[in-house]
């Protein structure tokens, strides 16, 4: 296996008036390809800057983050932009769902970026509410599905464009015991079904259970 | 799902807000129309005016006459191309309520004003008839007036009651030509003047002089006005624009404030959309950090913001729009009979409602879109709305 993320050197702070607040501290790490990497690490460790600069929706203060082949860091706003949208699935802790599109059309939204058709579009997005399990709910909107049928649209939405990496932060964090599983079980597929390559933010051991390897972060270092 | 299709969904998320701001829109583009179609009628009067006509008047004021004796002094100073000589002749048909211009004046009138469309056949049984008169379009179609009705009219200014018998009436030649009028003969005002009063017969209020070259206009007014220096009767003589002009400046300082307070409308209305767009794009900081995430740019999210406030401001601005006609034609009816010579919503006015709306729409999206492309993604998932 090759690495697909490679992260070298990174550091990030964030600024508060004058204050700079360090968050992450010289940071290198690689990913492989079709890996399931969690991150792990008490709150304020620093490991959800580190999956926002890993997916390109945060920028680092110093080092580099390559995503197969390329330097994410060196993109400009809108070629970062048009390097999520093929090259990343995002699924958030509170799923964040567009409330007033149903189920499909939330899954669809990525799409509307692509040169797919309509018919296109619609085969890419039945099909992948059907991986997720939610194939009778397509034209259900977010208030009438449950937290975990959401959290399954949410990764059908993420997976959708079939992205090079498919990266979650805390995914389980709102859902019951029963409902964390299905979708734990479901990302463990993606995975190693599709050979997706996943990296989890999590604080819970048993959802990291499924990873193949874990990364602890304390205080803006691996450890 | 088209673009289109989220626009309509955001707008229509909080109905009862975007309804009350598509009435708030509304309600001020029906005024905003009300008031404008007021402003220009009051000014087209003004347009309406032809750059090849003087008015010749008292120097004092128009209601002081000036003797006959000057017609045709004014006719011989060199470009001068017709003389028509008028009185203010005021009366009461039936009740004060019902006011319209009551005019006796020379016969040669429809020459100096062509754009008053009378048939040659009407003219020469006008002119034959001693108490004939003429009315126009307008007021023909408002009383119902026909060829060969009676209008007797009760006399305030000139006493009396004065019969008149209906023998033309004249099409407005252009949209803005006052066909509200009532024309009569000047020999038949006077002859009577000359039997009851003789010392008001042989007097006009204003001579109408039409010349053969604009250019010219200001020379001949010195011209015809130096004749009459140190008279009795000095005289004033401007353009009809200017004379018109005068006669409305006395309501100029309303019609401003009605001009104001138009785009005045405009303004607040401005700041009600513009807030219910700040609203929503507050509230939706999270979405839109979704959106930036699955990878929509600047641009998407422009026109998300873009395309809301522009569809919440042409639904208001259509349907105030289209409720204008109606209110202004309302509006109409309830002014008194004849208190303006013509009342249409002018294409300025439309063009201008429609150039408000979409300026509200495009301006109420500004500081929206500002914002939600100046807030970074994770600042966006941190927002607590």
């Amino acid at each position: 296996m090759s690495a697909i993320i490679q992260v070298k050197n990174l550091s990030k702070s964030y600024w508060r008036n004058s204050l700079e607040i360090p968050v992450l501290h010289d940071i290198t790490l690689d990913v492989q390809e079709g890996e399931f990497l969690a991150l792990m690490g008490p709150s304020g460790s620093g490991k959800t800057t580190l999956l926002n600069l890993i997916a390109g929706i945060d920028r680092p203060t110093n080092g580099e983050v390559t995503v197969a082949g390329t330097d994410i860091a060196k993109l400009g706003e809108s070629a970062l932009a048009k390097w999520r949208s093929s090259n990343v699935g995002f699924v958030f802790q509170f799923y964040n769902l567009i409330p007033v599109l149903t189920a499909f059309e939330n899954v669809e939204l990525p799409l509307l970026l692509t040169k797919l058709s309509k018919s296109e579009r619609r085969k890419h997005v039945e099909a992948t509410l059907n991986i997720v399990g939610l194939g009778d709910r397509m034209a259900h909107y977010p208030k009438q599905l449950s937290g975990g049928q959401e959290q399954r649209v949410a990764i059908a939405r993420a997976i959708v464009t079939d992205p090079v990496i498919l990266v979650a932060d805390e995914p389980t964090g709102d859902l019951d015991r029963k409902s964390a599983e299905e979708i734990l079980t479901l990302i463990d597929r993606l995975n190693k079904e599709f050979k997706k390559t996943v990296i989890v933010v999590t604080h819970d051991p048993h959802a990291a259970e499924k990873a193949s390897r874990k990364l602890h972060l304390d205080k803006g270092d691996l450890v | 799902m088209k673009v289109f299709k989220l626009i309509f969904k955001n707008a229509l998320r909080h109905k009862l807000r975007t309804s009350l701001t598509i009435l708030g829109i509304t309600i001020a583009i029906i005024a905003f129309g009300l008031l404008r179609t007021v402003v220009t009628i009051w000014y087209s009067t003004v347009d309406a005016t032809m750059a090849n006509r003087l008015i010749t008047r008292q120097s004092v004021s128009f209601i002081f006459p000036l003797p006959f004796a000057y017609k045709d002094k004014i006719q011989s100073v060199p470009g001068v191309a017709n003389v028509c000589g008028a009185v203010w002749f005021q009366g009461v048909y039936k009740d004060k309520s019902n006011f319209f211009a009551r005019i006796a004046a020379d016969d040669n009138i429809f020459e100096v004003y062509p754009e008053f469309l009378l048939s040659k056949e009407e003219f020469n049984v006008y002119k034959k008839q001693r108490n004939a008169c003429v009315v126009g379009a307008s007021i023909a179609k408002q009383y119902n007036f026909k060829i060969g009705d009676q209008i007797v009219l009760e006399g305030d200014i000139f006493p009396g009651r004065w019969e008149f018998e209906v023998r033309g009436i004249y099409q407005p030649k252009n949209k803005n030509t006052d066909a509200t009028q009532m024309i009569f003969h000047l020999d038949y005002l006077n002859e009577r003047m000359k039997a009851e009063t003789p010392a008001r017969a042989n007097q006009v209020f204003w001579y109408m002089v039409q010349i053969d070259n604009p250019n010219r206009s200001a020379q001949i007014s010195n011209q015809i006005d130096a004749m009459f220096k140190n008279s009795t009767a000095e005289t004033k003589t401007e353009t009809e624009k200017a004379f018109t002009q005068g006669f409305i400046s006395a309501s100029g300082a309303i019609i401003t404030a009605m001009n104001w307070m138009s785009f005045m409308i405009i303004g607040i209305i401005l700041l009600v959309v513009a807030n219910t767009m700040i609203m929503s794009a507050r509230e939706r900081t999270r979405e839109y950090a979704v959106f930036k995430t699955l990878g929509f740019s600047a641009l998407h999210l422009t026109g998300l913001i873009l395309g809301e406030s522009m569809l919440i401001a042409c639904l208001g601005g259509g349907i105030g729009l289209a409720l204008t006609f109606p209110v202004v034609s309302g509006f109409e009816q309830a002014m008194p009979k004849g208190f303006f010579p013509f009342f249409f919503i002018e294409p300025i006015t439309i063009a201008l409602a429609v150039i408000a709306t979409l300026l509200v729409g495009l301006l109420a999206a500004i500081f929206p879109i500002q914002r939600a492309l100046g807030t970074k993604i994770v600042d966006g998932f941190r927002f607590v709305g």
